[in-house]
């Protein structure tokens, strides 16, 4: 075998220099991206930064500008119909015909995607009870909670046993309780069909990126600007920040400013705050600095960086949350048409 | 190919499954029909006498109020796809790997399907206006119904994907509906018409759709049944082609 076959086996998805303009603006820009087989891929950015235009791409709903993308092995723009036979798809707004019940939504996508006829029912329990809809579907969509209908998209883009499934914000709009369900239904799907399927999901809620991803792209004006597993990310970051409380910090502050494994040193509101460069015995050297200068330590805390920190550090923003996000406003207004 | 058709039976299927439980929707969509025949028809017949409708005024805009059905429910169910986009379900069958071609003529045969269901209702009212029709009569207009509806479903497919909000819905219907409607020579004969009306009216294809059938339910029509019907299918084929163009380009 050839490097070239080997390397077509491990990798579910390859972008190169992927480009798409509307008009003058530039929302994806020469982005290369390669997304191994049987891993829960994250993408991140501020809104706008073009994580839903390249999804579009990938998915084949919209054609690139320049560049192209394997997904599967398929070419994006001249196989587009294999692509989105190996796909499946949750996308950010409800796709849902609410009109219909859950159990006729799986079937007419099964239909679609053309699984055999004596596979459907069999199909379509097991993807009901993975996602535990089974007691309401045949209940019409319409009577379903926001969890429920995210639920059942999810179940439809794996009726059909896709290689690839992309997830645009797939908790958004969700409780917190509901998130984390389908963020361990996610992981135990990929471990079930051990790297046969490639999740590649798009977020703006870092302890999603950080708890369910196992790498992460953090893309800003349509660029990659970094991509690692979230926890080299954080531990790319210079160090931990140790917190100190205790009577006049001002002392034990000039006695470590000069400290070469501290990068920064500061009080804020009566806390001395401490960056750390390197992790180590660094504790246990402020105590003994303390305790030979007579300083009473009263309390201690040691905060590792977030991957709050790791986005703020590489886009120079904080991660807004959308005035009203899609999903939620579009199911009011199914709500609202009854 | 199979698979092609299994996708355009597929998207039929939901538009047969979701007319099925809008008895109500059904229902109302007959109302406007049958006041058109019994109400105006019976109001104005009595005051309408004229060489070229013997039968009577009722018997003569029969087959026209065919065709006004056939009309509103194929243009409705065309346009309907706005609703498909506008609540999303429309990404779900624009990601599905079938071709455009099969979405536009599964949406299209479902929206002709209720169309021909609702024409049928209407021509089964006809022996209250005092026609009688024979099995086969009722087996021929069948598939005129059928190209009438197709051609108006594509018609509101076509506008419905060059439209982008919901907004403008109903005024659309009224803008495209009754206007066709009354320029289609289904309330009045064309040969007696004022000389723009008939221009216009010329123009319009249900002209030759409701022709069509009046040729097979009343035994006499204005223009050659050929060309009526060869007009009617080159309605129903350029909408669809139209249409399907639409829906294959990409942004």
């Amino acid at each position: 075998m050839n490097n070239q076959l080997i390397f077509d086996i491990m990798v579910a998805i390859q972008i190169h220099n992927l480009t798409k303009q509307f008009g003058s603006l530039t929302a994806v820009n020469s982005l290369s991206l390669t997304i191994h087989k049987g891993t829960i891929f994250g993408l991140l950015g501020p809104n706008g930064a073009g994580k839903s235009t390249l999804l579009s791409m990938l998915c084949t709903i919209l054609n690139p500008t320049s560049g192209t993308a394997k997904v599967n092995g398929f070419d994006i723009l001249t196989e587009s119909e294999k692509v989105r036979q190996s796909i499946g798809i949750v996308f950010q707004s409800i796709s849902i015909d609410d009109r219909l019940t859950g159990r006729e939504n799986l079937k007419f996508h099964a239909m679609l995607y053309d699984v055999p006829d004596d596979k459907i029912k069999g199909r379509i329990d097991e993807v009901l009870s993975l996602l535990e809809l089974s007691e309401r579907a045949d209940d019409l969509v319409r009577t379903y909670s926001g969890g429920m209908i995210r639920r059942l998209e999810m179940a439809r883009g794996l009726l059909h046993h896709p290689h690839i499934l992309f997830l645009d914000e797939p908790t958004i709009g969700l409780d917190p309780q509901t998130r984390e369900h389908i963020w361990s239904y996610i992981q135990e799907l990929t471990r079930k069909k051990k790297g046969d399927l490639t999740v590649l999901l798009t977020t703006h809620y870092m302890d999603e990126a950080d708890l369910l991803c196992d790498e992460v792209a953090i893309i800003d004006k349509g660029q990659v600007i970094v991509r690692d597993t979230p926890g080299n990310l954080k531990q790319g970051l210079q160090g931990e920040k140790i917190r100190i409380k205790m009577k006049s910090p001002e002392i034990l502050a000039s006695l470590l400013s000069g400290n070469p494994r501290i990068c920064k040193v500061l009080i804020e509101s009566g806390l001395l705050e401490v960056q750390v460069i390197h992790n180590g015995n660094i504790v246990q050297e402020i105590f003994d600095i303390a305790r030979e200068s007579g300083i009473e330590i009263e309390h201690i805390s040691i905060h590792e960086p977030s991957m709050h920190d790791v986005f703020l550090y590489y886009t120079g923003e904080e991660i807004r949350k959308e005035e009203e996000d899609n999903f939620t406003s579009q199911y009011r207004k199914m709500r609202r048409r009854r | 190919m199979n698979k092609e058709i299994k996708a355009i039976y597929t998207i039929w299927l939901r538009e047969m499954t979701k007319f099925s439980r809008e008895r109500v929707s059904i229902a109302s969509s007959l109302v406007t029909p049958v006041l058109w025949l019994f109400v105006f028809g019976g109001g104005m017949g009595i005051n309408v006498r004229m060489g070229t409708m013997g039968n009577g005024y009722s018997v003569f805009i029969f087959p026209g109020i065919i065709g006004m059905t056939l009309l509103m429910t194929s243009i409705r169910s065309g346009i309907s796809i706005i609703w498909d986009r506008d609540f999303g379900f429309l990404k779900e069958i624009m990601v599905a790997p079938i071709s455009r071609i099969s979405i536009v003529l599964g949406k299209a045969l479902g929206g002709a399907t209720t169309a021909i269901i609702e024409g049928v209702f209407i021509l089964l009212l006809a022996f209250i206006v005092g026609i009688h029709l024979s099995i086969i009569q009722i087996i021929l207009v069948i598939p005129v119904m059928f190209l009438i509806s197709l051609g108006y479903n594509g018609f509101g497919l076509a506008f419905a994907s060059s439209i982008q909000s919901s907004e403008g819905f109903q005024g659309i219907m009224g803008f495209i509906i009754m206007p066709t409607f009354f320029l289609s020579g289904a309330l009045w004969p064309l040969t007696n018409a004022p000389g723009w009306l008939k221009t216009i009216s010329y123009c319009n294809p249900l002209t030759y759709g409701v022709d069509v059938m009046r040729h097979i339910i009343l035994g006499e029509g204005q223009f050659l049944l050929p060309a009526d019907i060869l007009v009617i299918i080159c309605f129903a084929t350029g909408t669809l082609i139209l249409t399907s163009h639409f829906f294959s380009i990409k942004k």
